[in-house]
């Protein structure tokens, strides 16, 4: 060790020398080829708000089919009449194949079965893998964790820049099985086989560029990508923390970050092999998944058999329920951020909030056949996973709870970003508490695939995660350019899209228990038991409303899209700490440099010291010296001193 | 800017970034080899009887290969000692050894092991044409003992031609010893040394097989699982190969010359990579060699 110290003293000059070199980065390896976190946050975070606008398109245009089936779409039928008057001639280039091939979930302006069945696989594949995540996680952790830590940069800053890449490669092999012949995927997010191992196989389809198999290359690449940037994030909140900057005195939001970062790490390899498996039985033959005696079209499939459809549901659930805490922690930290600083309060239960995210993420991992009530498991079985699904509540309520306690009796900022976590709240509650039904076999196995689930999981992710993915926007905006998002133009953005989600979701709540479910293509249209009433509309009337509010909140996301650009240059210009907020981030320059702290930080105090007795200011920052008297005064109280 | 502790230990925590870094990678690949070596349980407790076949693996091979590993495991930590000990040559003849090592052990199972299952083929018999090929299967005595059925008949196939002509009716196959002498105790139980194809043909008509196929990967959940698993493993020891070969060539001997501890570090972090590689290996070898 003795040679190692002396040996590092010796290299200091050389590592300088680089330093200066790296001064003089061009434009490209600042921009787009860089290594620093805050760049290659903003990228994830960017390409990822695309992707979540791409997703929800494909949404948009489902939603027209489920409330006028087998009708012209708008926009799509003229265009795609357009490109049928237009074929080619024979032989000759057609110069419209683009539109053409992207527009194969459609024949004459009216969305197929096949297709209605892709664009739904890719809405859940998109938002969640290649929107939700890479902005939750990947954006906001990349350039809000180093700054709230205190450190320069990432720990392996070329490992997170190649993860950044990784996703981009995911992205648009996803992006390019839409141009291939026969479409996109079409086996539903969750690929169940063995529908996926025969579906785009056969006459039509290449071997290797079809939906299907894109599929599960593109999520080779995107598992790689968060698994480097898991490594990352853990070893740079264990190794980078400022001085003083103890485990306790962490803001909550690194806190939810470190957890998430560990059920990536863990969750997702499992379902990498799972896709090795599918992988290989659609490309090598083998029968992981296939089961002896698979008649497809009306003949034997030659296979050897011996597999199991429900190994795959195993591996794939094994991923998919940690995935769902993946998605719903990092918004919890923006909430716990966004909370404290708006209502002027110390967070409340500021152990337990941590206590309780590091049970869920332990628990993630074992409740995880609860998405497979269905597939008729022994009684034993289930009860164990009731069990843990029913434990895994308790941190939740425990965390939600500690943030209404958080309310009472502040002097609450309505800013845009507390908008959007007031509206979190409740939100998340309904998503929250919808979900007990679904814990229970019993409950479940009538609720199942039904719209019932739909309502439920995009409460927890919509307005759920989504609104805390908004809040973190115009929270931590400022501190990325230096210039406040229009306050205005936000509550345009915040209150039309709370309204739409309510609209759009509720009333899932009510088809699902009607019986409604949630793969039919025509949107019940003709079943008898969509024909039902309620409130005056039957359920499959019901689809009407919820797609008109689809349509609107999509014009709702309008105001922040130009906000967002025009703010980067014509918003209000604000200082270092435009909140009023504790955490270290806000000590750095905004935009912090390259390096970001201009006085490398020192913690002092806990993240949460708003409203101190004795203070002039309101807040106290982290890096702020405990002064000898306030020293003495806090002798009582341990705790909070550490 | 520079990343603190990239080389140096952190007071508090003791370690330096990438040893950290080196370990949760090394978790998340335990979970993905968890993954599939639960798929291989999942998938053998699902096997119907007779459909998960034993011995046919070259077990002294796979002995070999296994002590190569292990020989390699000893060599990388013994390079990572001499770096320590600021003793290059040392460092470099044992990391040559090691890749030499790993590039012994990809040799023999790109080029001797996995080759051969692609020419042995696998007849498996229709239900109720089994009872007609007894002397080749010996079920009846293999019932009374409470054995699994045969249910497949493999050797080397004398008239591939067979498999694309319809105009002939039959296999002719070139029987693996077991089907010799289906009723001799000693073919209970897989040889220890591997035994070739014998001169002795079976004729096998069409419509009594259900399927024929080579050792390949489509073979069987069995061979699925040998494929996947010895293949990624495979794609392992050659990620660490290629790694160590770059440690090995003078451009790190330049990082050695500037800070020697760099270089040592490196080669900690890349050594315990391998050594959970040869951990894998260490499952693979049973679950599939000898179980």
């Amino acid at each position: 060790m003795d040679a190692s110290t002396s040996i590092d003293t010796h290299h200091d000059p050389h590592a300088h020398a680089g330093e200066h070199e790296h001064h003089e980065l061009g434009w490209w390896r600042k921009y787009i080829f860089s290594t620093d976190h805050k760049v290659i946050g903003i990228q994830y975070g960017i390409c990822g708000l695309i992707f979540l606008f791409f997703g929800f398109c494909l949404m948009m245009l489902m939603r027209w089919q489920l409330a006028y089936p087998g009708q012209v779409l708008p926009v799509i039928g003229p265009i795609q009449s357009f490109l049928d008057q237009h074929q080619p001639a024979a032989g000759h280039f057609d110069p419209w194949f683009l539109p053409r091939a992207f527009l194969s979930p459609f024949t004459k302006g009216v969305m197929t079965s096949e297709g209605y069945n892709s664009l739904g696989a890719m809405h859940g594949t998109i938002m969640i893998f290649l929107g939700v995540v890479p902005v939750a996680f990947a954006a906001f952790g990349n350039f809000v964790v180093p700054l709230q830590i205190g450190a320069p940069d990432m720990t392996f800053p070329k490992v997170n820049a190649a993860s950044f890449w990784a996703f981009g490669v995911g992205g648009v092999i996803m992006l390019t099985s839409f141009f291939v012949p026969g479409g996109a995927a079409k086996g539903g997010w969750t690929s169940y086989t063995p529908l996926s191992d025969i579906s785009d196989k056969g006459p039509g389809f290449h071997p290797f560029l079809n939906g299907q198999t894109l599929w599960l290359l593109g999520f080779i690449f995107l598992i790689t990508s968060s698994l480097l940037g898991a490594i990352n994030f853990i070893t740079t909140i264990i190794q980078l923390r400022a001085k003083g900057l103890t485990w306790m005195r962490l803001p909550f939001f690194v806190w939810a970050q470190f957890v998430t970062a560990f059920l990536l790490l863990l969750a997702f390899p499992p379902l990498e092999a799972a896709i090795v498996m599918q992988l290989m039985d659609r490309t090598a033959a083998t029968s992981f998944f296939l089961p002896a005696g698979m008649i497809v079209n009306g003949a034997p499939l030659h296979i050897s058999g011996g597999g199991s459809p429900l190994l795959w549901q195993h591996l794939f659930w094994f991923l998919g329920h940690p995935e769902v805490y993946v998605l719903i922690l990092p918004a919890f930290g923006i909430v716990a951020e966004i909370l404290a600083n708006n209502s002027r309060k110390p967070l409340w239960g500021y152990k337990s909030l941590v206590f309780s995210v590091l049970v869920i993420g332990f628990l993630s991992f074992i409740v995880w056949a609860h998405h497979m009530w269905l597939t008729g498991m022994g009684s034993t079985v289930s009860a164990f996973f009731q069990t843990t699904t029913l434990l895994i509540s308790i941190p939740s309520v425990i965390i939600l709870s500690a943030f209404f306690i958080s309310l009472w009796g502040g002097s609450i900022r309505f800013n845009v970003p507390m908008l959007w976590v007031t509206a979190f709240l409740p939100m998340f509650g309904i998503g929250g508490l919808t979900g007990i039904p679904l814990a229970f076999n019993s409950a479940d196995l009538y609720l199942h695939d039904t719209y019932y689930v739909i309502a439920h999981f995009h409460y927890i992710v919509a307005p759920g995660t989504i609104f805390g993915l908004f809040a973190g926007v115009y929270y931590w905006y400022p501190k990325a350019t230096g210039r406040m998002m229009n306050e205005f133009w936000g509550k345009v953005h915040f209150w039309p899209s709370l309204i739409c989600m309510n609209v759009i979701f509720l009333p899932m709540f009510l088809q699902g228990m009607l019986g409604m479910h949630r793969r039919w293509y025509d949107g019940g249209q003709g079943w008898t038991l969509s024909g039902e009433h309620i409130w005056g509309l039957t359920g499959f009337q019901w689809n009407t409303p919820i797609s008109w509010a689809a349509w609107i909140m999509g014009l709702a996301q309008i105001p922040f899209i130009i906000n967002f650009f025009w703010s980067i240059k014509h918003g209000k210009k604000v200082n270092d700490n435009p909140w009023e907020a504790t955490t270290l981030e806000w000590t750095a320059p905004s935009p912090p440099p390259h390096g970001n702290f201009v006085v490398t930080p020192v913690a002092y105090r806990g993240p949460y010291e708003y409203s101190l007795p004795g203070r002039e200011k309101d807040f106290t920052m982290q890096n702020e010296p405990v002064e000898s008297a306030e020293r003495s005064r806090r002798a009582a109280e341990p705790m909070l001193v550490h | 800017m520079e990343i603190p502790y990239t080389i140096s230990t952190r007071p508090d925590t003791g370690l330096w970034n990438a040893k950290i870094g080196i370990w949760l990678f090394l978790a998340s690949e335990v979970m993905l080899f968890g993954g599939l070596f639960s798929a291989y349980v999942f998938l053998r407790l699902d096997a119907q009887p007779g459909e998960w076949p034993h011995g046919l693996l070259n077990v002294p091979v796979g002995t070999m290969n296994t002590a190569i590993l292990i020989m390699s495991s000893v060599t990388v930590v013994l390079a990572w000692a001499a770096l320590k000990m600021r003793r290059y040559r040392a460092y470099w003849w044992y990391m040559l050894a090691t890749i030499l090592c790993g590039v012994t052990f990809l040799f023999v199972k790109l080029y001797y092991e996995w080759p051969q299952k692609f020419e042995h083929y696998g007849i498996f018999l229709k239900p109720a044409a089994l009872e007609k090929y007894e002397q080749y299967l010996g079920n009846s005595r293999r019932t009374e003992k409470g054995m699994e059925p045969r249910i497949e008949i493999s050797g080397h196939l004398h008239n591939p031609e067979a498999l694309k002509d319809p105009n002939i009716k039959e296999y002719e196959i070139g029987l693996d010893p077991v089907y010799v002498d289906p009723n001799n105790p000693a073919n209970d139980r897989p040889h220890f040394l591997y035994v070739p194809p014998t001169d002795h043909v079976a004729t096998i008509e069409k419509e009594d097989v259900q399927r024929i196929d080579t050792f390949g990967p489509w073979h069987s959940a069995y061979f699925a699982s040998y494929f996947t698993i010895t293949g990624l493993h495979g794609a392992h020891v050659l990620g660490g190969v290629i790694v160590f070969v770059y440690m090995w060539l003078p451009v790190s001997k330049r990082l050695y010359q500037r800070n020697p501890e760099h270089l040592a570090n490196r080669v900690e972090v890349c050594g315990l990579f391998w050594h959970f590689v040869d951990l894998v290996w260490i499952f693979v070898f049973p679950l599939f060699y000898l179980l």
